[in-house]
């Protein structure tokens, strides 16, 4: 079936939006926001793509998903083909569907957003994974070649869970190493249940495990086994290194270490990995002021005060030294925070931390900012109000100011490149100095997106393939001219 | 799923426990340490590795129940399992031969200290030991110090054996005496390894100390376990756990580790019912 309507009806047809819990309740749940387009809405909103015959949506996708061609799908009401077009360029799309900053990539192209607003792409994406998960119209891929090769995947986020699937659909054999004792990484233990519920994430990793991949928990490479002793006595062939960049940075102002300031990483693995949201039915303990401070204005910072305030927070404050626009968030979640309440401090710097006699956070000083000049970034740098300083009541301050690589694979790894910011060095197909070793995502960019993980899990697989490849035809010809 | 392949109860309070984990086995070395997780609503906690046999494949650690969790792993028994067991973890002691070393555990620390005090030996050092407690029965690993080290001391708070006093006042001993220090290792409650570094400080002797602050992942990626060391920001689970006695801040670690007293009672509480409960039924 092709789209019936003319172009300039399809342009008449209004942005559908997604059935949202209203902020009122969610912030007393840790379910999911959003619940994403039903099936009517998800049929009207794929009316309006317009089918572009130079669809410039597909260029602004990182991996390339071919976007006009799952929205009719849609429309042919053939829900499990567009999942399966999606699929072939993104092995995730529940996920994507729910966390891609759509706004800053297929969306911001569309034609039809230079008019109107564009096709809610994203919001397909997700309607059309959600709807084979809920109906179980998955399927395995069957793996009829075997490839008497073995792989490493270091690193359950995104990026080793998709090198980990494409390695496994080619027919090698993968073995995935994770630290922590799950896996997912940030998908897991940073991004918070109301915006990607566990269970798709399970979902997802079980049906990568259906393809034949082993996943070891509990495996700190460098600590449990060296990257060198997975190559030289556990067989591997080659290794791909998605470790990520969760080691958390701290602003180094005085009062860092009182009680009650945490690291973003901290709190939310708190929360969510450990479930302190339960205790004491749970373990993991976690404290909460009735005021609250995130400092940051990235995912990591909307989701930490989001969370603050589902934890019972009064007020939960956001101070952030530049202004709105410049803050790297997604809209969405930004929208989000706004309506559940939370105070935006914008051209806020804080300068101390102040505790009690108790050695507890009870304020935070803080300085107004003005934009200066444009820095290395091209973004307006913040600079200091003299004069300008105020002090903030609250119980509990949480830094979301960036992070960088775990250094413990780089620093038990010879031979392996590792630039000044601690991340891995690697060229445009995701190589490392070393011959036989690959990495990707946050590791070798030092915090960007899923979908980039993503990207580079899956050029980094293509690569070991090839690689691995002509290692097989040098030995052949070897052993043909001997 | 890690199973307990032996238990033995060294004092009323400390429980050892040997566990099957054979890549642990064969890689740690001495200084360090394991996060344990018991069950699925488990809170992750670091432990030291006493001793290990890579041959069998086991790791002994040995545990002072002092709240809900480690109550819980030490009421466990041969053939039960721990849900989640990763290491080894932190920096492994650098072992050289220093020449003379005093080796101090203060309780449970004494678990702490001895792998370490091993390796010393091995590696060619005169050790000696001071092994210290609150009272007698709390004494762990004597014949185990005894055997690896020239010379052993025991200080007891209330004098019910060896030495009255604290084995700080040993080590000051010790110094007055005479005899050539080269190093001092000392493991064991906060306040005890404060006043250690603050004995060796004017001697200017090289004093070491493992600090215990509050992990979560024990792998660098939530910065709960940081500690001021030399007035810098140090991971101790990274970057450590074992750090120059002198340069640490011990009373921002003391404060630091009180950060959720009132929860951890809530939850040992919580967990006494429980347990009392069960022995009821019994
Ligand atoms: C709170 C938060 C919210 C975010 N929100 C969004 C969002 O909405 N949209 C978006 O696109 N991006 C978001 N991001 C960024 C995104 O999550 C990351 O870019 C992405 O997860 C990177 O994937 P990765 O696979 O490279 O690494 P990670 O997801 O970090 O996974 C790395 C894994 O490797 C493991 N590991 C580390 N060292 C070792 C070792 N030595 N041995 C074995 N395993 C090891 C870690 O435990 C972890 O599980 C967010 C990030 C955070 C922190
Ligand atoms: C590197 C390191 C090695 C250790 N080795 C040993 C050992 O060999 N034997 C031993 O008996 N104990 C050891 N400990 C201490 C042990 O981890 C704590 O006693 C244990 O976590 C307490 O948990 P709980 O639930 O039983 O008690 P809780 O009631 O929860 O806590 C009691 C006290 O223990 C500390 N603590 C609480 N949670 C943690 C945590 N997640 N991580 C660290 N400390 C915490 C706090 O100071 C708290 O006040 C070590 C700690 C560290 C950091
Ligand atoms: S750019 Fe927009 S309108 Fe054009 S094909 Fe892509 S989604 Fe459809
Ligand atoms: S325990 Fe998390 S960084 Fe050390």
């Amino acid at each position: 079936m092709t789209n019936p309507l003319k172009p300039s009806e399809r342009m008449k047809i209004p942005r559908q939006h997604s059935i949202e819990q209203t902020a009122e309740d969610r912030i007393k749940n840790f379910f999911e926001v959003s619940f994403g387009l039903n099936e009517e809405l998800a049929l009207i909103e794929a009316k309006r793509c317009l089918e572009c015959k130079n669809p410039v949506c597909i260029e602004g996708c990182p991996v390339r998903i071919d976007i006009p061609g799952f929205i009719k799908l849609i429309l042919e009401k053939d829900y499990v083909g567009a999942v399966n077009k999606i699929r072939e360029a993104n092995y995730l799309p529940a996920i994507c569907g729910r966390v891609c900053p759509q706004e800053d990539q297929c969306e911001i192209v569309c034609l039809l957003g230079k008019k109107h607003e564009p096709v809610a792409i994203g919001k397909l994406e997700r309607f059309v994974a959600d709807y084979e998960m809920a109906n179980n119209l998955f399927e395995t891929p069957v793996i009829t070649n075997h490839i008497d090769k073995k792989v490493a995947v270091v690193g359950s986020g995104p990026a080793g869970l998709t090198c980990a699937a494409e390695l496994a659909k080619m027919g090698y054999k993968v073995t995935i190493f994770e630290a922590l004792h799950s896996t997912g990484g940030v998908l897991r233990y940073g991004i918070p249940e109301f915006r990607l519920p566990k269970k798709i994430l399970d979902i997802e990793v079980d049906r990568i495990k259906k393809l034949g991949v082993e996943i070891y928990t509990n495996f700190v490479v460098g600590r449990t086994a060296t990257l060198d002793e997975l190559l030289d006595e556990w067989g591997f062939d080659a290794v791909f290194l998605g470790t990520g960049a969760g080691t958390p940075n701290f602003m180094g102002i005085p009062g860092e270490n009182l009680s009650g300031v945490y690291s973003a990483n901290e709190f939310l693995t708190r929360v969510n990995f450990m479930r302190a949201y339960a205790f004491p039915e749970t373990d993991t303990p976690i404290k909460i002021g009735k005021q609250i401070a995130v400092i940051g204005g990235g995912n990591t910072a909307m989701d930490a005060v989001r969370t603050a305030k589902r934890l019972g927070a009064e007020k939960a404050y956001l101070i952030y030294r530049r202004s709105r626009t410049e803050m790297p968030a997604r809209v969405e979640e930004v929208m989000h925070a706004e309506e559940e309440g939370i105070e935006f401090l914008m051209l806020t710097n804080p300068i101390r931390i102040i505790g009690d006699d108790f050695n507890w956070v009870k304020a935070i000083e803080c300085q107004k900012m003005e934009l200066g000049e444009p820095d290395e970034s091209g973004r307006r740098k913040p600079v200091p109000v003299q004069g300008s300083e105020f002090i903030l009541e609250v119980q509990t301050v949480i830094e979301a100011i960036g992070q960088k690589p775990n250094p413990i694979i780089q620093a038990t790894t010879p031979g392996l490149d590792v630039s000044k910011k601690g991340t891995v060095v690697v060229d445009d197909v995701q190589r490392t100095s070393r011959p036989n070793v690959f990495a990707g995502g946050d590791l070798t960019r030092g915090g960007a997106t899923v979908i980039l993980a993503m990207r580079d899990g899956k050029i980094a697989a293509e690569e070991i393939h090839k690689y691995l490849q002509s290692v097989e035809a040098k030995k052949e010809s070897a052993t043909v001219n001997k | 799923m890690y199973k307990i392949v032996e238990k033995q109860q060294l004092s009323d309070i400390i429980t050892k426990l040997v566990i099957e984990a054979p890549l642990i086995a064969k890689k740690r070395k001495a200084g360090n340490f394991v996060i344990i997780r018991v069950d699925e609503n488990g809170e992750r906690i670091p432990i030291t590795i006493a001793d290990s046999d890579p041959q069998k494949g086991t790791v002994t650690i040995i545990v002072q129940a002092v709240g809900k969790t480690t109550k819980l792993l030490c009421s466990l028994n041969k053939g039960d399992y721990v849900l989640d067991f990763v290491g080894p973890l932190g920096e492994p002691t650098p072992i050289h031969n220093y020449g003379t070393v005093v080796c101090i555990g203060g309780g449970v620390g004494t678990a702490e200290v001895y792998p370490i005090a091993k390796a010393l030996k091995e590696a060619g050092n005169n050790v000696i030991g001071i092994v210290g407690a609150r009272t007698k029965n709390l004494i762990i690993l004597e014949d185990e110090m005894r055997a690896i080290c020239n010379e052993l001391y025991i200080t007891t708070d209330d004098g019910s054996y060896g030495r009255k006093g604290f084995v700080s006042d040993q080590l000051q001993d010790l110094i007055n005496s005479g005899i050539k220090i080269d190093a001092v290792y000392a493991i064991g409650p906060i306040p005890m390894m404060k006043v250690c570094a603050n004995v060796t400080r004017p001697y200017k002797i090289k004093t070491y100390v493992s600090l215990n602050p509050i992990m979560v992942d024990g792998t660098g990626m939530c910065g709960g376990c940081r500690v001021t060391v030399g007035g810098k920001m140090k991971f101790a689970c990274v970057d450590g756990p074992e750090f120059d006695a002198h340069e640490v801040d011990f009373d921002e670690l003391i404060m630091r580790n009180r950060t959720y007293v009132d929860l951890e009672k809530i939850s040992d509480e919580l967990y006494e019912k429980h347990v009392c409960k069960l022995e009821g039924v019994k």
